[in-house]
């Protein structure tokens, strides 16, 4: 009963990913042919500008962005879980919401949030109403801000999925042990930095890695808000990769692009594996 | 100081009758400790409506705004209420955006897809959980790697093969590869349930004489049941929300999906025409929409799960 699944998955799974690997072995496309080039594309990688850049991207969208999903979904756990009770249901709920929403709604909504023209959007028109036109503009046309819109974007997207996880969490650490650090003295910060914290390591740990595992990954909200640019400022080695195959028809250095995404996500989770494992052993 | 019910009481029935953390050290100070309650508390308050006005507010803006008429947009605040409920915005996007066909590709792609993956990844979880034969951990891993492998990997060679044997714009190359792509998390998920059927029901069925093709079919799957459509929600957002395989293997106009038509809309007259790209973007959200409000705890709960296999 197995060999259905086995099959489909060996051949749209399997045999792809050792294909990609030999790609990246060649230069061409099947437009053009295939061109048997060695390691060249690995080395043109490491000297390659718009590599490192798309490479820069990618790591400094992930770090910002899991951060924020992770560091704000704790925050909003802990809201639920000593603020809010059973109350929490209703604000659960509609925090999560955005988690379900097509990426492409959603970009589309921000692009029109922090439109300029022809028509000011939200954002423009209530600095207008505060009287602070000097701050209004096209904000999707500036790097530096077309970079932190895309990583407000998803955190707002999917802070309320990290906020439930990291909930679910909290949940199940017995109640006795909040009493007894309570009477022992500990309460707000402290209780969150010497109790919840350390009890919390483990799953953090997970939502850490799978956050980061997405984020590095990331290519819809990119390719639905900014398409990369303005320049590349919001490339991404996802887009990077997608422009090289299909842009310039070069499937071996897209696919020696790829690699190296896949390689940058193991050695991400693996860090953050060893780092939490010392600490808890520390 | 006491520490009252809590203690014997489940984690929840105890504390929010009393309002726990904060409330139970009132016993202690007095004065000054009060009004610093009182401004952490309205602190809290302030936080918690700020946060879901900021999850909400974006999605009304979009809703109101999609009633309203072009003109609208330039003589009126953006944040004002639309004079009427206008649908032309509605009738332009299923006219001149097809928003109709977009909703139908998808439908197409997604529904096919979505019982595949869930019936084999059931034979396979039930294959690797409830039979016990050599090397199937090795198996059950190679399936779980699939989570961690980026989708880039696996796009250039699966558009070559799909190039060739025809299938590019063919919404058969969605189904097959959502089928695909929809395994490793499917089978790990029920996998996990198919873990905690009790062996000794399927065991006294085999016992009785049925075959193994009938243990799975008519003994595992009704147990399974509600594993099933939790797995079948959450991969029902993955495939319809899908942006990179049906932008790589879909270009013609009259193929495109929910997500690459929009993308398509927006970007031909998405710059003027704000009235027809709200719209465009509600009927987009509305099928998810529709889905959440009915069923939003059994999506909660099937989305995280998923996540938590580290």
């Amino acid at each position: 009963m197995l060999g259905p699944a086995l099959v489909v998955y060996t051949l749209v799974l399997l045999v792809p990913i050792l294909w990609s690997v030999a790609y990246a072995f060649f230069s061409g496309s099947p437009v053009t042919g295939f061109k048997f080039v060695g390691v060249h594309n690995f080395v043109e990688l490491v000297h390659d500008p718009s590599f490192i850049q798309a490479l820069e991207v990618s790591v400094k969208y992930a770090l910002a962005v899991t951060t924020g999903q992770v560091v704000l979904g704790l925050l909003l756990a802990m809201l639920f879980h000593f603020y809010l009770k059973r109350a929490s249901g209703l604000v659960r709920t509609i925090v999560f919401f955005p988690v379900v929403l097509p990426t492409v709604a959603v970009a589309q909504l921000f692009v029109k949030l922090f439109q300029e023209a022809p028509q000011n959007g939200l954002v423009n028109s209530g600095l207008q109403a505060l009287g602070l036109v000097n701050w209004e503009r096209d904000w999707l046309a500036g790097p530096t801000a077309a970079f932190w819109i895309l990583v407000g974007m998803d955190i707002w997207r999917a802070m309320g999925f990290y906020a439930v996880l990291l909930y679910a969490g909290l949940v199940d650490i017995p109640v006795e042990i909040f009493e007894s650090a309570r009477l022992d003295g500990a309460r707000g910060w402290r209780l969150a930095r010497y109790v919840v914290l350390p009890l919390m390591t483990p799953i953090l740990v997970s939502a850490t890695i799978f956050s980061l595992n997405g984020t590095l990954k990331v290519f819809d909200s990119v390719l639905a808000l900014t398409q990369g640019g303005p320049g590349f400022a919001t490339t991404p080695l996802t887009l990077y990769m997608y422009n090289t195959a299909f842009t310039y028809g070069d499937y071996g250095y897209g696919s020696t692009i790829a690699m190296a995404l896949t390689v940058l996500c193991l050695v991400a989770t693996v860090t953050i594996f060893r780092t939490a494992r010392r600490d808890v052993t520390a | 100081m006491t520490i009252g019910t809590t203690t014997v009481d489940t984690p929840f029935s105890g504390r929010a009758r009393t309002g726990g953390l904060t409330e139970r050290r009132g016993g202690h100070g007095r004065g000054p400790d009060v009004v610093l309650r009182r401004a952490r508390r309205l602190l809290l308050r302030t936080s918690i409506v700020i946060l879901v006005l900021v999850e909400v507010v974006p999605l009304l803006w979009l809703l109101i705004s999609s009633f309203k008429t072009n003109s609208e947009f330039y003589t009126r605040p953006v944040w004002s209420l639309p004079k009427g409920l206008y649908f032309g915005n509605y009738v332009q996007a299923f006219t001149t955006g097809s928003m109709a066909i977009y909703l139908r590709n998808s439908a197409i792609a997604t529904f096919p897809a979505l019982a595949l993956t869930v019936l084999l990844s059931l034979a396979a979880a039930f294959t690797l959980e409830i039979m016990r034969w050599r090397g199937r951990n090795v198996v059950l891993l190679v399936f779980l790697s699939g989570i961690m492998i980026p989708a880039q990997m696996v796009l250039l060679p699966l558009f070559t093969i799909y190039f060739k044997i025809g299938l590019v714009n063919n919404l058969g190359s969605l189904v097959i590869t959502y089928t695909a792509a929809g395994m490793p998390l499917s089978i790990f998920l029920l996998a996990t349930y198919y873990k905690s059927v009790p062996r000794e029901l399927l065991e006294a069925a085999t016992i009785d004489g049925a075959s193994i093709y009938r243990v799975f079919w008519q003994i595992s799957i009704p147990i399974v049941r509600n594993a099933i459509i939790t797995v079948a929600l959450v991969q029902f957002f993955f495939f319809w929300n899908d942006l990179l395989f049906s932008y790589t293997f879909i270009a013609s106009s009259n193929r495109l999906t929910v997500q690459t038509g929009l993308l398509a809309f927006t970007g031909q007259y998405g710059q003027v025409s704000w009235g027809p790209t709200f719209a465009a973007t509600c009927i987009a959200v509305f099928p998810t929409l529709a889905i959440y409000l009915v069923l939003n705890q059994r999506v909660i709960k099937g989305l995280t799960q998923g996540s938590l296999k580290g």
